[in-house]
């Protein structure tokens, strides 16, 4: 018999999968885009400490908003302080915290609605519900409960962010697996008798890793926001650790007339998410999942 | 009649892959439809018989592109006009009908409203007028009392009246030529008879023009005047229908022909060897080559032309077509199948009945199932070692959810599964040990969906030897070349993920994932309907060298009765879920039989227009069995009366073994359905 395949495609290892899923994300222009502004960020938040100009906390009464020139590139703040190197400085906490965070909630989130969806019956049906419970809550209320509480370290803002975050991947996860579990192929596995936990790992991860994955990627963004937001209220990290957040927060007052000091924050801050957002797209795109038509929560 | 309105004039459409080639879908199409001409289209997936009757109304899919050629409907090339007069066309001189008409109408619209909106478009009529042309087209499409059928939802009516109301939608616009694309194939044996002797009522009574695409040669035989036979993107063979069904002089045709399984001939057909080129492989050369028993070393690289043969009114593309016209009859060759039955009972099913209702509260906390009137009732099945039974029934007849329960999927409400006489199996899978698991395999109809997606061949068949064998290392890989050389696929498969292989490949994965775990039973479920005729003959071909190679025993549920006559040694014919018909497989196809198993039987397809399906009964959809009496009553043309409302049947015996639950005597029975 005559068994000639056209497709004489192998096996590729994981780095070429990875990598020809970057390359096609970067053959798009908003996902070049979105690459080349998250990878500028990453690069500066490592490379920041040595690049920058000044002292961040080195403050110059002298020196009080002080308009951008060339010695003080974006100009200086209402305690003298440079803003160049502030704004360069900024993301680092922010990046790191909301990286971690967003590996967490991936991993409880995506863990706990595959099993739901798994499962199904009286389990699913109670823990859905007290993931919808949580969702109810507003987030900045019952985050700024959790900081009053146990503080503003690292070590708690990231299971924090992590937790809440993860409770929009569980609903994901969930959907993505109640896809894969009316298939055949699990059908079979569970005839074959599988385990659960056999059967998540072998066939039901494989298939909704994707979807996981750049909900991930989306909720990353969503964190930034938030995470932001919470040092913009004074939550989030202490002065004088220079943070986008902390720094709009402080010279909100003096936008009128100290513009500068507040432009290079916000810009900063905001590529950051359209980056991080841009490239989920692009990175869904890769893998064949259309988030466009689907709404961004 | 013999005007031409619409000619294909060398027609290519194609698109271009990642590499920047031009890889052709149709390649090189001229032909013409007739006025009140039907002309059937047929070939395997992937043939490009769809793209053809696509571009016939000026439409070409998202991502394909017209390389060259012209598609002329009424001396006007509907491929190059723009959208706004292709809409005065398409509805008004060409209508399509999909061929899933349940998702082809608006979910939420009344069947009257999406029809007036059809008339809206395509014609000039007014209100009132409308309002009697709707029924009159629903009386044209035969749908009982049109006026209710106009304000009922789609999801109010059955497969087959969808398809209906579908029709009378194309037909409202009076068109000149009706494509059909595969308009049968989701329905049932039955309904697809009755479908497809409305649409050939409507081609006398109107005189449109139709195009009729289907990969099943028994319907288009049915139907069509003209055959049209694709592969990979080309004509192959062209003619009447007559000559092309009887006396097939393309080698391709002739192959196809003789896999197709028969009512008629017990055994299995031969398959034709591999499977048809991806579009873009072909570079020189026949594209059958590969596959052709006729083939010659010119054939290799040589391109045969389509030759019109004037004594026969037929084109054919073969360098040989003459060696084949004189003994082309198809005579088929049957490897006949041995009965490797043992006289030792394997499983045994008494007294099962299943029930899908939703229980109440009280039911639920007492764990139990209660309802007095379940899908399934009392199935008395007893299966013997190395036997091959088949469960036969049309959609809802619950042939899947016996299979389901028996492979412990679904918990039955009553009854009992006992194993090699004495282990009892318990219905939920929790309850079973890995043994009881491990015994009884099952294969899925759809092998796209049974495999996954992210694993290699060789992760697929590792999994059970892993789980029951704890096999590893070498032994392992060891194990599954062998399974893989049982299934006739090379150890090169291993590396393959499921999208890389045919679907007759996969299928073949899936039965050896199946034997991987050493099974005593094997559930079938309607392993070749998703399969090309071609096909299906190599697999059912291996399915039964497998099981005389390992004495397994299989319980085949299907819906068509040919694939069932060829492979079963045994068959059991339900309705409503319950059984009305068992028997030794060649008695079960002969007279006496129940009055259902013998509408099932008319409504058979061949291909060959001389055998024309027996309607019987009525197509009607019945949702729930009957509380009491007989299962068939509502279809029944030879109900009694009164007892067969009120009464079970009894089970009568024939003299070869067969059983027959019906209240009509044998013997009238016998005289009845002969005459």
């Amino acid at each position: 018999m005559k068994l000639d395949n056209i497709y004489q495609e192998e096996k590729k290892s994981n780095f070429a999968k990875v990598s020809e899923i970057i390359i096609t994300m970067a053959s798009r222009p908003s996902g070049f885009i979105g690459l080349s502004i998250l990878i500028f960020h990453v690069i500066l938040a490592f490379i920041s400490p040595y690049v920058a100009p000044y002292d961040f906390k080195a403050i110059n009464p002298t020196l009080m908003l002080q308009a951008p020139s060339a010695e003080y590139w974006f100009g200086t703040d209402d305690l003298g302080r440079d803003v160049f190197t502030r704004t360069i400085l900024g993301g680092r906490t922010a990046l790191t915290i909301t990286f971690f965070g967003s590996l967490i909630a991936l991993l409880w989130g995506g863990l706990l609605g595959i099993f739901c969806g798994l499962v199904g019956g009286k389990t699913d049906d109670i823990v859905m519900r007290i993931v919808d419970a949580f969702l109810s809550i507003p987030w900045i209320l019952a985050m700024l409960l959790i900081v009053s509480l146990l503080g503003t370290s690292t070590e708690v803002l990231i299971p924090a962010l992590g937790f809440f975050y993860g409770k929009g991947i569980v609903r994901v996860a969930r959907a993505a697996t109640h896809d894969v579990i009316a298939k055949d192929f699990i059908v079979s596995a569970r005839a074959r008798g599988h385990s659960n936990f056999s059967i998540i790992w072998n066939e039901i991860i494989p298939n909704v890793r994707d979807a996981i994955l750049v909900e991930g990627a989306m909720r990353w963004s969503w964190m930034l926001l938030g995470f932001s937001s919470l040092s913009f209220l004074g939550f989030g990290v202490s002065p004088p650790t220079p943070d986008w957040g902390l720094m709009i927060s402080n010279a909100r007052g003096l936008m009128s007339f100290a513009y500068w000091s507040v432009i290079a924050p916000i810009v900063g801050l905001s590529s950051l998410i359209i980056g991080i957002n841009l490239t989920a797209d692009a990175f869904a795109k890769a893998l064949g999942i259309d988030r466009s038509t689907k709404a961004p929560v | 009649m013999t005007e031409i309105i619409q000619n294909v004039k060398n027609l290519s459409i194609g698109f271009k892959s990642k590499k920047g080639e031009e890889i052709l879908i149709l390649r090189n199409i001229s032909t013409n439809i007739k006025k009140g001409e039907t002309v059937g289209i047929v070939g395997e997936s992937g043939s490009g018989k769809s793209t053809l009757a696509l571009a016939m109304m000026g439409y070409v899919k998202h991502g394909l592109y017209t390389i060259g050629g012209e598609c002329e409907f009424n001396s006007s090339n509907l491929l190059k006009m723009k959208n706004r007069d292709l809409e005065k066309i398409r509805g008004r001189k060409i209508a399509m009908i999909p061929q899933n008409a349940g998702q082809a109408l608006t979910p939420n619209l009344k069947i009257g409203y999406q029809i007036d909106e059809a008339l809206q478009l395509h014609s000039d009529l007014k209100e009132e007028e409308r309002e009697k042309k709707i029924s009159e087209l629903l009386n044209k499409v035969r749908l009982p009392s049109p006026e209710t059928i106009a304000l009922r939802y789609p999801h109010e009516l059955s497969g087959g009246q969808q398809q209906r109301v579908a029709v009378a939608m194309a037909l409202a616009g009076t068109p000149d030529l009706l494509l059909l694309d595969e308009p049968t194939t989701g329905l049932d044996v039955t309904t697809q008879a009755h479908v497809l002797e409305l649409l050939n009522f409507i081609a006398k009574d109107t005189g449109t023009s139709m195009v009729y695409v289907s990969h099943d040669l028994g319907a288009i035989a049915q139907v069509s005047d003209r055959i049209i036979v694709m592969y990979s993107g080309e004509i192959v063979l062209e003619g009447p229908s007559r000559d092309i069904l009887k006396k097939p002089i393309h080698p391709y045709t002739y192959g196809l022909l003789k896999s197709i399984p028969k009512l008629s001939l017990a055994g299995l057909p031969q398959s034709m060897p591999g499977s048809q080129p991806q579009p873009g492989t072909i570079h020189r050369g026949c594209s059958f080559f590969d596959r052709c028993d006729f083939s010659e070393e010119k054939c290799k690289n040589n391109s045969p032309q389509l030759e019109y043969l004037e004594e026969l009114n037929t084109s054919v593309r073969c360098f040989n077509h003459k060696s084949l016209m004189n003994d082309s009859q198809v005579n088929q060759t049957l490897n006949e199948i041995k009965t490797s039955t043992q006289d030792k009972e394997i499983l045994n099913l008494s007294e099962v009945s299943i029930s899908y209702a939703k229980q109440k509260l009280l039911d639920q906390v007492l764990n139990r199932i209660s309802d007095d009137n379940p899908t399934v009732k009392d199935i008395n099945i007893n299966i013997n070692k190395g036997e091959t039974i088949a469960l036969v029934g049309e959609s809802g007849s619950g042939k899947s959810t016996i299979l389901k329960s028996i492979a412990g999927l679904l918990r039955t409400k009553g009854g009992i599964i006992k194993f090699d006489q004495n282990r009892n199996l318990s219905s939920d899978l929790k309850e079973r040990d890995p043994n009881d698991l491990r015994i009884i395999q099952l294969i899925f109809q759809n092998p796209d969906e049974s495999l996954n997606p992210n694993h290699t061949v060789e992760e697929i068949i590792a999994q059970p030897l892993k789980l029951y064998f704890g096999l590893k290392g070498e032994e392992l890989k060891k194990n599954i070349i062998d399974l893989l050389q049982k299934v006739r696929l090379g150890e090169f498969y291993m590396s393959r993920y499921p999208r890389q292989l045919s679907g007759g490949e996969k299928q073949r994965v899936a039965v050896a994932r199946a034997f991987a775990a050493k099974p005593d039973i094997i559930l079938c479920d309607e392993v070749t309907s998703a399969l090309d005729v071609s096909v299906q003959a190599a697999v059912l071909n291996l399915l039964q060298q497998l099981k005389e190679d390992f004495g397994t025993t299989y319980i085949f549920v299907s819906h068509d009765l040919a694939v069932v006559r060829a492979i079963s040694d045994r068959v059991a014919v339900l309705y409503q879920g319950r059984l009305c018909e068992v028997g030794p497989s060649k008695d079960v196809y002969q007279f006496p039989s129940h009055p259902y198993t013998e509408v099932l039987l008319g409504a058979v397809l061949e291909p060959d227009p001389d055998i024309k399906p027996k309607l019987v009964a009525e197509d009607i959809v019945e949702e729930k069995p009957p509380q009491k009496g007989c299962s068939f009553q509502g279809r029944c043309s030879r109900i009694l009366g009164d007892i067969c409302k009120n009464e079970v049947p009894p089970w009568q015996i024939t003299n070869s073994g067969n059983s027959i639950r019906c209240h009509i005597p044998l013997k009238e029975l016998q005289k009845d359905q002969i005459n």
